[in-house]
């Protein structure tokens, strides 16, 4: 049984909206009033609004709802979370305050430049510490996610492509059977065309299949290292010089770099670009599903095409410059998720060089130490070492006991732990993948291990308990199909 | 070591149940070339937490931050007040350290939050529905154009040259990776003022307020959208909305936004949150996330989780209605906060501060030697045109502890005398004399 028994809510009261607690006249703020002369509004703006439907409640009240709202729900700093592919780990709280400063909270987009050299300090160190990590020559810092990472770099290989005049002709992009939906999303996103590639039964790239579909309407491979199966492509160099052969670019889904942080660099391994995701690997905050951070890594052939501004050196200064003549333009706003590379440089700088390796070298001991634990009830996919994650199978409850992954993983929130991934990568039946992370203790996992033979066990001799679960939280298992044939998206005020 | 639990035992005893001699051995299948050996890269040292913090407020102390000069700097982004509420609760572990609520059982805390939270966002707008946030005002208005070509089926959207200019090289962008085409309505007025070159447009795109501050005529562009049989999308300001008529009651069909003045840090720029709004129809085409209200399973309580997710990637993929994953979770949760704290009575208080400060700085600064550029009714920005080099007076002004606003000369060729100037409700009486005094002294 896992230590947080602070997740305890059986009895709680019923969190009612807090558009039901609204009483006119109330206010939650003390809120600043101008000290100019009064104007009159119809003048000055034209027609104003009638109404205004939203809560007014005292500041006290308003507090216990988010408060309340808090206790029903699973963070990182509630207990363990062994979602695979998600790289859950400790979010530092000096991170917190670093990024709280004054002097980069408090800093607007379109000051003059000349005002934020320390600004310009902070993205210039952490492309300098990426490049470093990753191998590659340079690093945007402007996506603001993942799958917003991998639009742009796709973005840089069709720019690049068009710039050799293949534009056209290469509107294909390869996708893997186990990738990331957001890949073909991405590659669609473009304007190209999807092309799946299948795995082979010990989880490597096929390579003939690969072969066979490589030509000049290929524009990229887009392959994620270590696979979805939690493995290392052993044949990756062999892949990319394929690809390149063919003048297509390879692109690394960065998701798992995690299992590769002062081990390996993809830079190394022949990919062209990459994305990385600091909400995973470099321990920003996932503030439940965002803001996402999405560095990308590109060698210098794609780099005339970076988005503007491009944050670099020149002489003794960091300068933001815009004059890129062959620029994909923007991606976003203004300079990408500042405050939170501000807590990706204090991550850096607290690991360093000498310590950098330890966090995928503690990652993939987990992992491996997790499914060692495990293999008797939970078999793994492959019979390889894994990386910072393993890939485990519940086929052989469905087929006996008709329990499925997804049953298993409700019974875990029982038992206070988060669920892992379920039903990804789509290619292994009834899949559980379990990311744990450095910064878990062998303790937790024993815990979270323990936790899942008992549930294996429960699987055999009381589904039910598995069917029936979750049955400690504030809900049971909600109906999901109900959610979208009736659609209630927002609350209405009564008439 | 920092962060990571495990100590000598620990380390020996995992291998041993692993069967594995050292950690080094469960890295075999990475050819040996690809490695390089720990603690070889390229860092600098190490850090420890005090020396940590020393070296990033010696880095932060760099900047010249707002807190330290006056801003009238705005341009779609805004320094306004900040509960104290608001940090608060987004600085709770469960809520800052949570994942996407993807296990609705144990995320019932941040879904109803979002259900909150898009229920407000629509109300402001005036619209049908809300979804669960986007990345920014930009990405979110690109989102938008795309969602309209995918309705409309025509692979070409208009949008006004009053649009903020960085929203439209997102735009831009956004719309050569696809093939779409974009053409540009003028305003020389101010004001979007011609609509007759947006023809078989998808949608007609405008902002409200728009970038120069003038507050478009929504009716007009709605009547010229219809004329065209396109969509009208609008990239509104929702703390202009507290007072203005929202776009909603307009007819609008995308109403996007960015949602920082509402309780989000300025952070240079990021992260910020995207506002995006629909009418129900087009529900099935919007992107990103959405909480729907549901009930349990087996029993008859309440209960909410993300729904519609057969539009998104993880599902769909390369038919998915767009490529994103993530939200603005933690920034969606400042802006609820910031919503409920202000409630009906507070936004409405601090928009109607910024439309008194914002005229009375009008009144001081024309008397001070500047010019209004334009005639339109404004909310809480306006362009002044100026007998000097707006660069040179901005520049000066910052000597005197003021942060004029925003030169438009990069953006605009035709308004190189030109300056954007903002004027929150954080502003004071003194503040703006201040700023006129000044701006009186630097073009004397």
């Amino acid at each position: 049984m896992s230590r947080n028994f602070g997740f305890r809510t059986k009895r709680m009261p019923e969190p009612e909206l807090i558009f039901d607690q609204s009483n006119p006249g109330r206010i939650g703020c003390n809120v600043p009033v101008a000290d100019t002369p009064e104007v009159d509004l119809t003048a000055v703006l034209g027609e104003t609004r009638e109404e205004l439907h939203l809560p007014e409640i005292g500041e006290l009240e308003m507090l216990r709802h988010f408060t309340n709202l808090s206790h029903i729900n699973y963070g990182i700093e509630t207990g363990f979370y062994p979602l695979g592919s998600c790289t859950m780990k400790y979010n530092p709280k000096i991170n917190e305050k670093t990024a709280g400063l004054l002097g980069f909270a408090h800093l607007h987009p379109m000051q003059p430049v000349a005002t934020i050299p320390g600004a310009l300090d902070i993205l210039i160190g952490v492309q300098e510490m990426l490049i470093a990590i990753t191998g590659f020559d340079e690093i945007t810092l402007q996506p603001l996610a993942g799958a917003h990472g991998e639009m742009t770099c796709l973005m840089l290989i069709k720019a690049y492509h068009e710039s050799r005049g293949e534009g056209k002709q290469r509107h294909c992009v390869l996708v893997p059977d186990s990738a990331h939906g957001t890949n073909p999303a991405s590659a669609a996103r473009c304007g190209y065309d999807v092309k799946p590639i299948p795995t082979t039964a010990e989880g490597n790239t096929d390579l003939e299949a690969l072969a066979a579909v490589l030509d000049d309407s290929v524009a990229a491979l887009m392959l994620t290292n270590p696979s979805t199966l939690g493995l290392f492509e052993p044949n990756i160099e062999k892949i990319c010089e394929m690809v390149h052969a063919a003048g297509g670019q390879v692109f690394c889904d960065g998701a798992n770099m995690n299992a590769m942080v002062g081990t390996t660099r993809p830079g190394d391994h022949g990919f062209d670009c990459m994305h990385l995701n600091l909400h995973k690997t470099f321990s920003t905050p996932h503030g439940g599903g965002g803001p996402g951070c999405g560095a990308i890594g590109l060698k210098s052939h794609l780099e005339p095409f970076l988005p503007a501004p491009v944050i670099r050196r020149s002489g003794d200064k960091v300068i933001a410059d815009y004059d890129r003549s062959s620029t994909i333009g923007r991606v976003s706003g203004f300079y990408g998720q500042f405050l939170m590379e501000v807590r990706a440089y204090t991550y850096l700088r607290a690991y360093g060089k000498e310590k950098i390796a330890d966090i995928s070298r503690h990652a993939v001991l987990n992992a491996n130490y997790v499914r060692a634990r495990l293999k008797d009830v939970l078999p793994p996919a492959h019979d390889r070492p894994c990386m910072h994650e393993c890939i485990l199978t519940a086929e052989k409850y469905k087929k006996e006991n008709g329990i499925r992954a997804l049953d298993i993983s409700k019974r875990l929130i029982d038992y206070g732990f988060h669920p892992p991934t379920n039903y990804f990568p789509l290619i292994v039946p009834e899949c559980l993948m379990i990311e744990p992370t450095e910064t878990e203790t062998k303790e937790t996992l024993d815990e979270f291990c323990d936790a899942m033979i008992e549930i294996c066990r429960e699987a055999i001799e009381t589904p039910d308990l598995l069917h029936n679960a979750p049955s400690t939280q504030i809900v049971g298992r909600l109906d999901e199909t109900a959610a979208v044939k009736n659609l209630d998206v927002r609350w209405w005020p009564s008439p | 070591m920092p962060y990571i639990p495990h100590t000598d035992t620990d380390r020996r005893e995992m291998l041993a149940t692993i069967g594995a001699h050292s950690i080094d051995e469960l890295f075999r299948e990475i050819p040996e070339n690809l490695r390089v050996a720990p603690g070889s890269l390229d860092l600098p040292p190490a850090l420890d937490e005090h020396r940590l913090m020393a070296h990033l407020r010696e880095i932060s102390k760099k900047n010249v931050n707002l807190a330290d000069v006056t801003c009238f700097l705005g341009a779609g982004i805004y320094d306004r007040y900040i509960p104290a509420t608001v940090g608060a609760v987004i600085s709770r572990g469960e809520f800052l350290t949570a994942y996407t609520p993807y296990q609705p059982e144990a995320s019932q805390g941040y879904l109803q939050a979002i259900y909150e939270f898009q229920t407000m966002v629509a109300e402001l707008y005036g619209m049908d529905l809300a979804n669960a946030s986007m990345y920014d005002g930009a990405t979110s208005m690109a989102e938008a154009a795309i969602m309209s070509t995918h309705i409309k089926r025509l692979e070409k959207v208009a949008v006004s040259a009053a649009v903020h200019p960085h929203y439209r090289q997102v735009l831009e962008t956004y719309c050569w990776s696809m093939g779409i085409d974009i053409v540009v309505l003028p305003a020389e007025t101010g004001a979007t003022n011609d609509y007759s070159a947006a023809d078989g447009v998808s949608s007609v795109i405008v902002q409200y307020p728009n970038f120069f501050g003038t507050i478009e005529d929504l009716a007009e562009a709605r009547r010229a959208a219809d004329e065209k049989g396109a969509l009208l999308i609008v990239v509104a300001d929702p703390v202009a909305c507290a007072l203005l008529k929202p776009p909603g009651a307009f007819g609008a069909d995308i109403v996007v936004g960015e949602g920082q003045p509402m309780g989000v840090a300025m952070g240079l720029g990021g992260p910020m949150v995207g506002l995006f709004c629909c009418k129900k129809e087009f529900i099935r085409q919007i992107p990103g996330r959405i909480v729907g209200r549901t009930k349990e399973a087996h029993g008859d309580k309440p209960g909410y989780v993300m729904t519609l997710r057969t539009r998104e990637q993880d599902i769909r993929r390369e038919k998915a209605t767009s490529n994103i994953c993530t939200n603005e979770a933690l920034m969606a949760l400042a802006a609820t906060v910031y919503m409920i704290a202000l409630g009906k009575n507070g936004m409405q208080q601090v928009a109607t501060s910024s439309v008194r400060n914002t005229q009375y700085a009008i009144q001081k600064l024309t008397a001070a030697g500047a010019k209004l550029h334009f005639s339109g009714k404004v909310f809480d920005e306006f362009v002044l045109e100026l007998p000097k080099d707006p660069v040179e007076v901005r520049d000066a002004l910052l000597k005197h502890g003021i942060l004029a606003g925003l030169p438009l000369g990069d953006y605009y060729g035709e308004l190189k005398n030109c300056l954007l100037v903002a004027v929150t409700e954080l502003r004071t009486k003194a503040e703006i004399d201040k700023f006129a005094c000044a701006l009186g002294e630097v073009l004397a």
